[in-house]
This record gives structure tokens, sequence and C-alpha cells, in this order.
């Protein structure tokens, strides 16, 4: 008897399945596909390399941590306690054990112990490149645009309504969430490259500025008007014990605000309504209510910070429609609500009762919006939806050429990280714009894979899973934190809490690599999947493919990985990139190194990368940051 | 080996069995085979197996003798009772426990070194008496655990990684269960579950020897061109003409499809093991018939798998031995062991 040895087809049992349906194999040299599956590092505006900075602080490489968290994001220091943090909902962790890696937190660890960084910050040539940017506000974007054009030889002069630098960061944060040394810090670093502010210039004209002949205007002076609440009574009292809530914090922030009444009705529930309720607790106030007029689920403040204000005794009462101001003998006594019940979608509402409560002060916390009043409107900008400069999503230019937006003054309240990421992008625009390169020519994101075998059975991270619940931050004990307004409540990670965080982390960034040529079907990384995320089948339209993986696959953000044809039977290789942990078992038990652990690292374009100018720093200190784990 | 264990994920719960057992729950210790060993994927499909037939745990058995077949009982069901024995001799040591107690489910995995050189003679007698257990024999054609010799089923003019063409005529477990009057007689492949699942549970629903010879490519020594034990070689020349598919008990079954070609066995149990497809004149429970289309597809060069033969019939160990209904072991020990003045009045009456 004679066995035939390889013959190109599979006659028998094995009845090979020619390509050509279903899902098209995925494209593994598209920098997004490996972006999408590190989902807090896709989830940020600013594209933070969120798993890589962890790996740092687990090294205790603070200053690298840093130095990689400020390429993205610029205040490391800042985000690291006022971030909205996008990442934490996006993160993989949550999706396994049910809470987010403390990224945030994290990221302050880094800042609050790392050392001296001025010799890694980039030299500013001595000879300027003559062209001449102006910056309207300084704050987070406009900050970030400095930063950005500083090092390619622009003079950047910047215009600031107050006498310190920051913007919201600055007027809108309480000093108990942000130390002003903190912001100070970070602030002057970009000031120290030689940026010419000009403080308490408030820029009343465009048209005057336009004539002074800069190349580029950049607007960044956020979403300063707080909504107004016209109800009856609202402009019925003598005093003023009636604040808009961005303004009472601004004059908090500089103060001009030192005391408020006892008791203290917050209207809103937003982030602002937070840090009006938490502010009025160190300015005397005893008896705070936040009210809202719809349900919990449907608040506007993120989770953590309504938490925070709850654990300081204040009330959030819901469901009640402010109806008027109870004014008496031209002194504000009470407010009147109604008491409203929701539908299920709280849509619609019925008025139960109407009730008044009294107090002494009320902050309207009810949203903000932008003001566009020093910009003339015949100089040809166009404006439209709300009012608003029609501004280009992408490149963040207006209908004036030479004018940028960004920040809050670009679409509308966001948030730092979003002005920080609009700061980017503009200052790649501007340059764009003065080197003479179309605009919506953007550079491209790149990336670099490297595998992280060091033996046979070693990764160069540290792949087990760690089952640690998330690290609950300590905060200041609540007898003793309302004592002054600049008493930072949050105390940080202890050294302990943030060994136990770091772990956490499931090192999204160091990706399964397949290489489908090599693959001999023979079932050892499905096998050995702890969160059988891997199957071998034939190829299908997607739902199908879906229906026919290893676990129920019914997260549809995230994506299948689908590799070519396989080489013995022509089925595919499918991930489902849901819940894969990455801990590299699946490469481990791969006997053709078909599976790889690699690690991805996202090259993001800022502007000194639009025409590929290098940056040189004065030192990349003991070890360069690019070296990541 | 791999540097970590694999870890438990607290995942969306995992499906439980009738039990309320997750299929980790019929894991064992971590493989310490080569990456890719076939081995590993037989140990996958017998804890999927026995998760999905909802077997306690502590009412299995596993045995084994010495290789790297033998190594894959601590791979799987860590819950159970275990035993490796001596080289050749886990279906011995099976025979004895099975014979004290018969309760338990036995599942015995061996080599072809194991079941096909020391312990052959072993083989054929537990196949005569019909023990009933499962029987898995990892057949990967070379001695894996002493660097690649060549087995007693290598095919003549397979070569060892870096060797002569063997010469020798190879023993085949299924012709050989077929001589010896096996009741079960399947052929697998380690890289295809979906045959494989169905077939163990028959296997362990079978009252009797059911005796499976999974194709286990063996990664390291036996998975290049000149072997026909690779995992290319198979999937080259395989034949899955018959196809089986295992209902347990406890699942009613639906609209039975009338004799379209299609047939069914009931197990002693009262599972049924269904025949989606087979060839034209086949007949699983034929003997005959089935050793003729064997030969006749191996003359050709191709490699029939699937349950190829099932007596359902037959007589097990205990009927043979007519012993009691329950195990040995919950005899009482004094009508297990009456005593010496019974065993004098015994031999009294020979006198």
């Amino acid at each position: 008897m004679t066995f035939r040895f390889h013959s190109s087809d599979i006659p028998f049992g094995w009845n090979r399945v020619e390509g050509g349906r279903g899902v098209e194999p995925t494209n593994e040299q598209d920098p997004n596909y490996y972006h999408q599956v590190v989902d807090c590092q896709w989830a940020c505006p600013a594209h933070t390399n969120v798993p890589g900075y962890i790996r740092l602080i687990a090294q205790s490489r603070f200053d690298d941590a840093y130095m990689l968290n400020r390429e993205s994001n610029v205040f490391p220091g800042v985000l690291g306690r006022t971030c909205d943090r996008p990442c934490e909902p996006a993160c993989r962790r949550d999706r396994v054990d049910g809470s987010p890696v403390a990224i945030c937190r994290l990221k302050r660890v880094a800042a609050d112990l790392r050392g001296d960084i001025s010799e890694r910050l980039p030299i500013i040539p001595a000879e300027k490149n003559g062209r001449r940017i102006a910056c309207i506000g300084a704050g987070p974007s406009g900050l970030t645009v400095a930063n950005d054009l500083m090092p390619l030889g622009y003079k950047v002069v910047m215009f600031e309504q107050f006498a310190k630098a920051g913007g919201l960061m600055r007027s809108n944060i309480p000093e108990f969430r942000l130390p002003s040394k903190v912001l100070d810090d970070e602030t002057q670093v970009i000031l120290d490259m030689g940026v010419e502010i000009r403080y308490e210039t408030p820029i009343t004209s465009l048209h005057a500025l336009l004539k002074e002949g800069f190349d580029a205007i950049f607007v960044g002076v956020g979403a300063p008007r707080g909504k107004e609440l016209d109800i009856p009574g609202r402009h019925d009292e003598n005093d003023t014990h009636i604040h808009i809530g961005i303004d009472w914090l601004e004059s908090v922030a500089f103060g001009h605000a030192k005391e408020i009444g006892k008791r203290v009705l917050i209207i809103g529930v937003g982030n602002t309504a937070m840090d009006c309720c938490r502010s009025s607790l160190r300015l005397g106030g005893t008896d705070i209510k936040v009210m809202a007029r719809r349900p919990r689920e449907f608040f506007k403040a993120s989770p953590w910070e309504l938490e925070d204000a709850e654990e300081e005794t204040v009330q959030i009462i819901v469901n009640h429609a402010p109806k008027r101001f109870v004014i008496e003998d031209g002194q504000l006594v009470g407010m009147e609500f109604d008491v409203l019940e929701w539908d299920e979608n709280a849509v619609n509402s019925t008025v139960l009762d109407t009730v008044i409560v009294p107090c002494d002060d009320v902050i309207l916390a009810i949203g903000q919006e932008n003001a566009f009043t020093w910009i003339e409107r015949d100089l040809g900008m166009e404006f439209g939806k709300w009012d608003m400069p029609v501004v280009d999503a992408v490149t963040l230019q207006s209908t004036l050429p030479r004018v940028f937006f960004g920040g809050d003054a670009a679409f509308g309240p966001k948030n730092i990280i979003w002005a920080v990421a609009h700061g980017h992008q503009a200052a790649i625009s501007i340059h764009s714009l003065c080197e003479g390169v179309p605009l919506h020519d953007r550079p491209p994101m790149g990336m670099n894979l490297a595998s992280q075998k060091m033996g046979m059975t070693e990764w160069s991270y540290h792949n087990d899973y760690n089952p640690s619940s998330r690290q609950q931050m300590t905060h200041v004990e609540l007898t003793k934190r309302f004592a002054s307004l600049d008493l930072e409540v949050e105390l940080g990670f202890s050294a302990e809490q943030t060994a136990r965080e770091v772990q956490r982390c499931l090192n999204c960034d160091v990706q399964t690599a397949f290489k489908d040529k090599l693959c001999i079907e023979c079932d050892a990384c499905i096998d050995i999947c702890p969160v059988r995320c891997l199957t071998i089948t034939t190829n299908g339209e997607e739902a199908d493919l879906r229906s026919r993986l290893s676990a129920p696959s019914d997260n549809l953000a995230q994506s299948l990985f689908v590799s070519a044809p396989l080489p013995q039977t022509g089925r595919v290789m499918v991930k489902d990139e849901n819940v894969c942990v990455h801990c590299g078992l699946c490469a481990q038990r791969c006997p053709t190194a078909a599976w790889d652990m690699e690690l991805f690292d996202l090259i993001v374009p800022y502007a000194a990368s639009a025409n590929f100018i290098p940056i040189p720093v004065r030192s990349s200190g003991s070890t360069d940051s690019r070296v990541r784990n | 080996m791999t540097s970590i264990t694999k870890p438990l994920i607290p995942l969306a719960p995992l499906a439980k069995n009738d039990l309320g057992l997750t299929i980790r729950d019929y894991e064992g210790a971590m493989s310490t085979l080569c990456a890719g060993c076939g081995h590993d994927s037989v140990t996958a499909a017998i804890v999927y197996s026995f998760w999905e037939l909802s077997t306690p745990p502590h009412m299995i058995a596993k045995l084994s003798g010495i290789g790297c077949s033998s190594k894959t009982p601590t791979y799987f069901v860590r819950g159970a009772h275990g035993f490796n024995s001596a080289h050749g001799r886990m279906v011995t040591i099976a025979t004895g426990a099975n014979a004290a107690n018969r309760e338990l489910t036995y599942i015995g995995i061996s080599g072809d070194g194991d079941s096909l050189s020391i312990g052959l003679g072993h083989l054929a007698h537990a196949i005569r008496r019909n023990v009933k257990m499962v029987y898995v024999i990892e057949n990967n054609g070379v001695y894996g655990l002493t660097k690649g010799q060549l087995s007693a089923s290598a095919d003549i003019g397979t070569r060892a990684k870096r060797g002569e063409p063997n010469e020798i005529a190879p023993i085949d477990p299924i012709m050989l269960g077929l001589a010896m009057g096996a009741t079960f007689l399947a052929r697998s492949f380690s890289g295809d579950k979906e045959q494989l699942v169905p077939i163990l549970k028959a296997a362990v629903a079978h009252n009797g020897l059911a005796l499976i010879d999974v194709i286990s490519p063996c990664v390291t020594f036996n998975d290049h061109e000149g072997s026909t034990k690779s995992y290319r070689f198979m999937r080259e020349h395989e034949v899955k003409e018959v196809q089986t598919d295992f209902v347990p008990l406890r699942t009613e079954i639906h609209g039975r499809i009338p004799s379209d070609g299609t047939t069914e066995i009931t197990m002693h149990d009262g599972s049924v093991v269904r025949f989606g497809s087979v060839p034209e004149g086949y007949d699983p429970s034929d003997r005959q018939k089935v050793e003729e289309y064997i030969r006749d597809r191996h003359s050709r060069g191709e490699i029939v798998t699937g349950l190829l033969y099932v007596d359902e019939s037959a007589k097990d160990v205990h009927e043979l031995n007519h012993t009691p209904a329950e195990g040995l072991n919950k005899v009482p020990y004094s009508k297990l062991c009456p005593g010496a003045a019974e065993l004098a009045s015994m031999q009294a009456s020979f006198r």
C-alpha cells in the first residue's frame, strides 16, 4: 500500500473551503485595527498610550511615564485629577470584572512622583522661523497649540483675560480638586518655552487682531457664559444671592467670593454643579441641596463626582423642576419647585405637587454656552447653528482661513482632554497652513509592532491575570476637609495601591499577531484560551460568523479578527477581540509561532511630524521613554 | 509548557451543566506536553464531553500507563480518581478497578507504544473480556518521550524525523479490535473535535470496552513531510464518511428521521447514537462489512474515521461473570468473604 504525499487539494473528508465568501481578512497593516483593540487609547481623544505608561509606573519609571503621558495629553498632573476619563468606561478590564483600571489616578501617580523633567523637554530654537501665531485664551487648547508650535520655531503670542494662565482649568475647577501648584507647574513649562503671554488682555475685536498681521489666530476662549434661568423672581432681589455657576466658581478661584449662605440650592446636576456644591461647603454652606429635574440615571455629572459630593453630605434631590424664586422684601428666601413624575425614558412628566424649599443662596449650574460678541459679523466668518462659527471638525479651521478654533470654543462645552486633542490638531493645521500644505492632507497615524518573546515561555511583559479589585482612592477625613478651600481631598494612591492597580491593566497594547501561513490548525490556541475568544471555522458573513464562535459574541462594538484562509483546510482563524485578556497563552501553546505577542506602539502625528521634523531634546534621560516595557 | 496557569477570568457567567458545573470544573493541571501536541486537543475533547454529559467528577476514574499520552489524565477532570500504572498495564489496573466498583466511569488513556507494543497482550484480553471502559489510544506513530523512534503503528514507508523509511508492517488497533471481538471501535483525529466529542460521549454510554484510536500528531517528532500521522497528512487522507451524533438519554428526541439510510443504535443506558450518514451498503453493526470497507479504503491510501463498529448486544465483564448489579465494594464483607468455615465446606463439596 502506498500513501500519496502532499496532494494539492484535499480530496476526502476535509473539503477545502475556497475563499471569497464571507468576511475579508483583517488588514493588519492598518494601525486603526490594533488601535481599536487598545480600548483606552482608542477612547482617549488625545490617544494617550495608557498601557505603556502604566507599565512604566509598574517599574517605578515615573519620569518616563510622565513624559510618555505629556507627549499626547500635555497636562498629566491636571488630567490625573480632573479628566473626564473617557478611557475608563472603555477599559477592557471593565468588561472582564466589572470595574475599569483606575487609569486617571495612575496618571496622577506618575505626575506626583516624577522628578525634574526639564532636561527632557524640547529645545526651543533661538532662531525663529518668522511666523507669528496669536492664541486667544491661555486654556488647555491654546497652551497645547503653543506647546506643539514653539519647538518648531514659531513665535506665539497669547492673550489672556485673567492674571494667570490655565483658562477654565483655573477658573472652574476648585483647588480642593486641583491644587494651583500642579496647574502652575504644567502651564509654566509651556510658557517657559518663550511664549509671549499678555495677561489681563481680553480680546474685544477680532477685526483689530486680524490687522496685527499674525500668520494664524487660534481661538481657545472656552464656553464662558453660564446659562440663565429666567423664571419669576430672577431679577427681583436687592442683593445678589442668585449666582451663575461658572461665574461664581471663577470669583471663588480668584478670591473674590469668600463666603456663601448656610442653605444653598444648586440647580442642575452636571460636573459644574458638583464643583459648586462642594465649593459651597468650604465657604460656609452647611445645608447644600442639588436640585435635579430628572431621575438619577439621566444626570450629566460623572458618577464619581456625584459620589464625592454625596460623601460630603450634599443632598441630591431628583424630579424637582424650578418654578420661581421666592423673594420677600427684596430678599431671596427660597425657591418653588414642581415635583414631577416621569415616564420610563424621562421624556414626559406630570406635576404631582408644588413645594417651596427655603434657602439663602441659589447657584445656577444648568449649562454653559459660547459667546462670540467680540467677533464682528462682517469679517466674512460664517456662523451656523446656535450662532456658533462654522469650524471644520478635522482641521479646526473656520471659514476665515487664518482663524482656528479649539476646545469648548470650537463645538461647545466638552472637556479638558478634548481641548488638548483640538490643540494638537489645530497646531498641525497651522503648521500646514504656514508651510503651504493642504490642511486636509493630515499626517497619517503610524505604528510599530515588535515581538515580546524573550524565551521559550517568557514574555517581556507581565502576562498573568491579576485578580485584584480596583483600588479605592483615599480621601482627607470628612471632619478636616472643609477647613480651607485649597486642601486637596484626594490623597493619591499609596505605593501599595499603585502596585496593585498597575497589575490590573491587561496590556491590551501587547497584541496577538497571527500569521495564517504558519498555522497547522492543531487547535492548541483554542483549547488554552481562558476566555475562548478563538475559533477556527469556515468563513461567512459577520453575523453568521459571530453565531458560530466558541464563546457568545454579542458585543458588536468590538471587532472580529478574521485571518486569510488557513493553508490546510481553507477555514479561517477568528478572534473576537471583545474579552481577550492578552495573557499570551495562545502564543505560548502555538507550535509554529503562528501566534505571537507583539507590542503595538501607535505613532500619533503632531505638528512636528507633519513634515517629519525630529524635535531635538536636551537629553532623553537615563532611558529612552519609547522603550516602554 | 506555559509560563502561567490558565487564569480563571470572572467573565459573564460561564454556561453550567446539569450539575451546576462549568467547563472549567472539568479541567486539570496545565499540560507539560509540547506546544501543539495533538494529545492536548484530545484532552480538551474529553473535558468537553464529560462536562456536556454532566458526569460527576468523583464518579470518573482516569487511568494511564507510560508515555506522553499517559501524562494526559493529569490535564483533565481534576476531581476524578486517577491511577498512573506501569508501562502497558493501564488496562489491567482498569480491569481490576472495574471488577471492584462497576459504578464508576472508567477512562483509560494510552498511546501506541503503551497499547500496541508493551501492553498489546493486556489490550487483547481486555477486549475479550469486554471491560466497560473508554479506552483511548492517542496514536502518533512515534515514541515521543524517548525522542521519536517509530512505534508499532508506524505505516510502511513512513520516515522517522531523521532516518530510514519504515519497512515493518504496522498494527492497526481497529483491525485488531475487529479480530478480537471488540464491541465498540472508532477512529478519529485530534484536530477534529466535532467528530471526536460525539464519539467520546457514545463511548461513555457503551456497555463494554469502547476503543477509540485517535490519530494525534506529534508536533515535535512526527509532523513532517515523511509522516503519515501529521496534521497535513490527516487532512489530506482522512475519509469522514461515517458520521455520527450522540443523543443523550435526557434529550427528547424529536421527529425521528424515517429510514432514509439513517441508522440509529440505542445504547445500553437508553441514549442513542445516530449515524448521520454512512457509505452505501455500510452497516456499523456488521463486523464483516466494516472490515471489508476499512480494508478497501486503506488499500487506496485513505484513513477511515468515525464510529466504525458498534455491538451493543454483547455482555460486559460483569454480565459474563455474573457479578452483583452493585459494585463489589458495596457488597458486605461477610458476603464477599464468607470465612474459613464456608471455604472448608466448599472445598469438601469438591472431594
